[in-house]
């Protein structure tokens, strides 16, 4: 089977700290990983390939140092990687960025299924996988936790609010996945020496051909109109001392602010 | 690896050290306290290692390993200590039962018990100790009598780390009692032979993640090629073997040490007592800088026996036992210490510095007690200044 | 003011019944209506949508187009985004809302491509700029740390999905009056690509975070996992959900459906007790938006001060004990 599966790089968010005089992360020194969620997906890869053979593909859309989120994914065991990266594709939105990719995906050729994160913890917007899979017309399912491979088709487990769904859905399709799925495997030693000096391809505006009109700022729908601070709490109250005291006072607190 | 000191580490190993830290503190620290707790074998982490292409890191590249030389094998078992030596020794000891195979073994022997020893499908054990022949290693027991194209084992093997869980096993025995020492022949074992069975599995003061158990010999019926070597020469190979299994012993020394030694410092950084911080206590930050000498000159020392040992001498008989009971001793006394910053806390099981103090004692204890180390190096001083 | 612009809200239903996001969605609707003098219509694919109707119009829809199809009875994701894709080609909403469920989250972004709309996430905040007629789309960026106000300029309809709880349901009346407009789809022409067998509800005793009122978390402060008996304790008290820090839940101190924050669950209950949790950005994240914080916890100095409305510094294991110990004799 031949899978494709998207990360994204992002900064560490347990390591990012605010600065409190601006209420600005400090972003500066803060590694970069793979999204956590994609991890999953890259797993799931993983598992479908030891158990049915095939390659697994990893493509990753950002600036030049996203490189090294893809070289990762390599030490943990997929086979090749491309990167999708041009200036041209700046600023773009989740509309454009699914359609960037989208075109990655169709000049790999034959494959069988394409495999996101269920959304990206920078931007915890999930909409780039759907997206994807739309502009390949291909079935989607979100917040898959488990496949099998049955025949032709997938049998497809995925989380709902109070449970789950089992789906049976043709191949090629898209899927993103959950946490819950798995955990991904730690890097082999051998592949993570050949990941460090692995070629991997950038495609760019000269490789994909895309349509200029659908690409970074141009082909965003969206558009930041501006960003501010979150508002800060008033009234803080901070108590201390004996613990019963102190719970007495919270509970009288809480019950003048009618929530108890 | 100590923090802003050049040890001349490769880039090789540096990725090995990356590797295994991340192993470390993604896979071991959420686990360690149940494994101590319930005493449970890490077979899911040696398999994870497996995958990780981590099992054959001592073994030639001809054989399936990865071949990393002894510091780089030793960096590993230094830097999986850091987080649990219970988990460390049950990965080194595999080196320890091939090592015998890889020193004397036949070409026909390494082929066909290395890879898949390199590859973690399986794993190994060592047989030397007895309940009464510890230190006294030519005091063994068991006996392995020849048969047409057999040996007959009988006896019992004590304290085997890895017994039970291992596949292969290399095992002494007596076959001719008249020589001694010079009488002890080394075999290899496979777990499942008929006559092979497994005592209970012991109760430890630490390192209780790892499997410690008897090795039964009733009739046990080996075929005679895997004798390895010749007959006699089983006591060299033990003495051999523990050339190279001893800066092991003292990787996880280090390893160990420099834990508690993380541990201690993040805590007297946060802890308070009289509104400061009790590193700000001088008393107490010079325990801390003692720690962390004894840690950098350890480390110093173990790292010397590996490049002695990669470099091709041959006598590193001193050298070994130095940095064996040095870097054992550095473990329990820092570790001790570590307790000791952290107070109250640290006595509780809530925190890691008691497990890694009881861990420690083994290593003062395992593979020669520091007494016998001692020995070891005074007999060499005694031979080298013969002629003076 | 145009009278024929409408705002849109996605009406899912599950079984026959509407999600609770979807009255808070056109309540919120009702407001920016009353800004914009839009229409507020809901949008209804099921296999039978008359008998759903009177309960939108009485949370302030005017209009809801039905789009009755046996296909649309359960979500599919190739139909659905068909009969609303097209719905929206026919009709040209200015806005469309969804709610940021499973299903909405599959939906909208598969609905955006396919209109060509600009689709915004998860927003906290929504307003209309009356002089431009954009919808005023704010959403937290980056782990909360950062609130960014989003617009279309250029693409209509805008889109936009939203959490259960950001909003609160305001209902008109018992018995309000509305239009049902009733719209067909052929959806013959759609290939059957994906095929629902099973469908699972797992019966969970525990309270579901997303929705719960009142939610009780642990951090690495608890200690040990045993000692998350006195958050449950306390969360049974009080009626509770149990939440739980990443550290904690990777610690294997409790399941990863507790997990509060950026890889785990984004709660905003009327209260959230964090208990022992220093507040890094990946848990602040999912739980800032609460209406009230209480943090419990021995450092002064940890950044989940900075969330709280109430900060009470000491050690959780008396503390938590205690707040249980007074809620329950309040009660008696």
């Amino acid at each position: 089977m031949n899978i494709v599966v998207c990360i994204k790089q992002v900064p560490d968010s347990d390591k990012v700290t605010i600065d409190r005089e601006t209420n600005r992360l400090n972003r500066a020194g803060v590694p970069s990983i793979i999204n956590p969620f994609d991890e999953n997906a890259l797993e799931m890869a993983l598992q479908l390939k030891d158990a049915h053979g095939g390659k697994v593909t990893v493509i990753s859309m950002g600036p030049p140092q996203a490189e090294e989120a893809l070289r990762t994914a390599l030490s943990h065991g997929a086979d090749e990687a491309v990167l999708i990266s041009d200036r041209k594709f700046g600023g773009a939105d989740t509309w454009a960025t699914s359609y960037t990719i989208s075109l990655a995906v169709k000049k790999l050729g034959d494959v069988d299924l394409v495999l996101f994160g269920k959304q990206a913890i920078d931007g915890d917007t999930a909409q780039v996988g759907p997206g994807v899979a739309h502009f390949l017309d291909i079935p989607a399912l979100t917040y898959a936790k488990a496949v099998e491979v049955t025949g032709e088709t997938l049998k497809v487990t995925k989380v709902t609010e109070d449970g789950y769904e089992v789906w049976d859905i043709d191949k090629p399709c898209a899927l993103t996945v959950v946490k819950e799925a798995n955990q991904l495997r730690m890097p082999s030693l051998k592949k993570k020496m050949a990941a460090k000096k692995a070629e991997i391809p950038c495609w760019g505006f000269n490789e994909l051909q895309p349509d200029e009109e659908k690409i970074g700022l141009a082909g965003s729908p969206t558009k930041v109109s501006k960003v501010f601070a979150p508002p800060v709490k008033l009234n803080k109250e901070i108590l201390s001392g004996e613990p019963a005291e102190m719970i007495t006072e919270l509970i009288q607190k809480l019950k003048e602010r009618n929530v108890l | 690896m100590g923090a802003n000191i050049d040890y001349g580490i490769t880039e090789e190993q540096q990725e090995i050290v990356n590797l295994i830290d991340d192993f470390g503190k993604e896979r071991i620290v959420p686990v360690r306290a149940e494994l101590d707790e319930k005493g449970i074998f890490p077979s899911d982490l040696l398999k994870e290692l497996a995958q990780m292409d981590l099992m054959g890191l001592y073994i030639p590249e001809e054989y399936g390993g990865f071949e990393a030389g002894q510091l780089g094998f030793c960096l590993a078992i230094e830097t999986m200590s850091k987080y649990c030596i219970g988990v460390s020794v049950s990965y080194a000891a595999n080196a320890l039962g091939a090592d015998p195979i890889l020193i004397g073994g036949s070409d026909e022997q390494k082929k066909k018990y290395l890879p898949p020893l390199a590859s973690g499908e399986k794993w190994a054990a060592f047989g030397l100790t007895e309940p009464n022949a510890g230190s006294d290693a030519g005091g063994i027991a068991t006996t392995a009598v020849k048969k047409g194209d057999k040996y007959i084992l009988n006896g019992t093997k004590q304290w085997i780390t890895n017994g039970g869980e291992a596949d292969i096993y290399t095992v002494f025995a007596v076959t001719n009692k008249a020589k001694g020492a010079r009488g002890v022949s080394c075999f290899i074992v496979e777990k499942g032979t008929p006559g092979f069975s497994f005592g209970k599995k012991e109760d430890k003061l630490g390192i209780r993640a790892s499997a410690t158990r008897e090795l039964v010999f009733e009739d046990c019926e080996v075929p005679a090629e895997n004798l390895i070597g010749r007959e006699g020469m089983g006591f060299l190979l033990a003495m051999k073997t523990f050339d190279i299994s001893r800066p092991g012993i003292a990787s996880q020394g280090v390893g160990l040490a420099q834990g508690a030694l993380d541990e201690a410092v993040k805590y007297a950084k946060v802890r308070k007592q009289f509104n400061k911080p009790i590193i700000a206590n001088q008393g107490l930050l010079w325990m801390l800088s003692e720690m962390a000498t004894k840690v950098e000159t350890a480390r110093a020392i173990t790292y010397a026996a590996c490049r002695t040992i990669d470099s091709g001498i041959k006598e590193v008989s001193k050298i070994s036992a130095m940095c064996k009971y040095y870097a054992g001793d550095v473990a329990m006394s820092v570790t001790t210490d570590a307790v000791q910053v952290f107070g109250g806390y640290g006595f509780m099981k809530e925190y890691p510095v008691e497990k890694m103090m009881r861990d420690a004692k083994i290593l003062q204890i395992y593979e020669g007690t520091n007494q016998i180390q001692r020995d070891i190096v005074g007999m060499a001083l005694v031979k080298e200044y013969a002629s003076a | 003011m145009s009278t024929t612009k409408e705002l849109w809200v996605f009406a899912e239903q599950r079984e026959g019944k509407i999600a609770g996001v979807v009255y808070e969605l056109l309540s919120e609707g009702q407001i920016l209506c009353e800004k914009s003098g839009y229409t507020l219509c809901a949008v209804l694919p099921s296999a039978d949508g008359a008998s759903l109707c009177q309960e939108l119009y009485n949370f302030g829809a005017k209009k809801v187009y039905t789009i009755d199809d046996p296909k649309l009875k359960d979500y599919q994701n190739d139909y659905y985004s068909r009969a609303v894709a097209q719905l929206i080609h026919e009709k040209k909403p200015e806005i469309v809302l969804y709610g940021a469920t499973t299903i909405g989250r599959s939906l909208a972004p598969t609905v955006a491509v396919m209109v060509n709309a600009g689709l915004t996430a998860d927003c906290t905040q929504l307003d209309f700029d009356v002089e431009a007629g954009n919808l005023l789309q704010t959403r937290p960026a980056f782990g909360g740390n950062i609130m960014a106000t989003i617009i279309c300029p250029d693409n209509r309809p805008q889109m936009a999905t939203v959490r259960s709880n950001v909003f609160k349901k305001t209902k008109v009346s018992d018995s309000e009056s509305g239009e049902q407009v009733s719209y067909n789809v052929d959806l013959s022409a759609v290939p059957e690509r994906m095929r629902r067998l099973e469908s699972v509800h797992e019966a969970d005793n525990t309270i579901d975070l997303n929705a719960a009122q009142y939610i009780v978390s642990g951090g690495r402060g608890v200690g040990k996992p045993e000692n998350f008996k006195i958050i449950y304790d306390l969360a049974s008290e009080l009626g509770a959900a149990v939440g739980a820090s990443r550290a904690t839940v990777d610690a294997g101190w409790i399941s990863h459906h507790h997990q509060v924050g950026q890889t785990g669950k984004t709660v905003c209950p009327v209260v959230y007790v964090a208990c022992g949790i220093s507040g890094a950005i990946q848990h602040l994240a999912g739980m800032q938006s609460s209406d009230v914080i209480v943090a419990i916890n021995k450092d002064p100095d940890a950044p989940i001060f900075d969330v709280a409305d109430f900060g009470l510094i000491g050690d959780l294991h008396a503390i938590v004990p205690e707040f249980q110990k007074q809620i329950a004799a309040a009660k008696a």
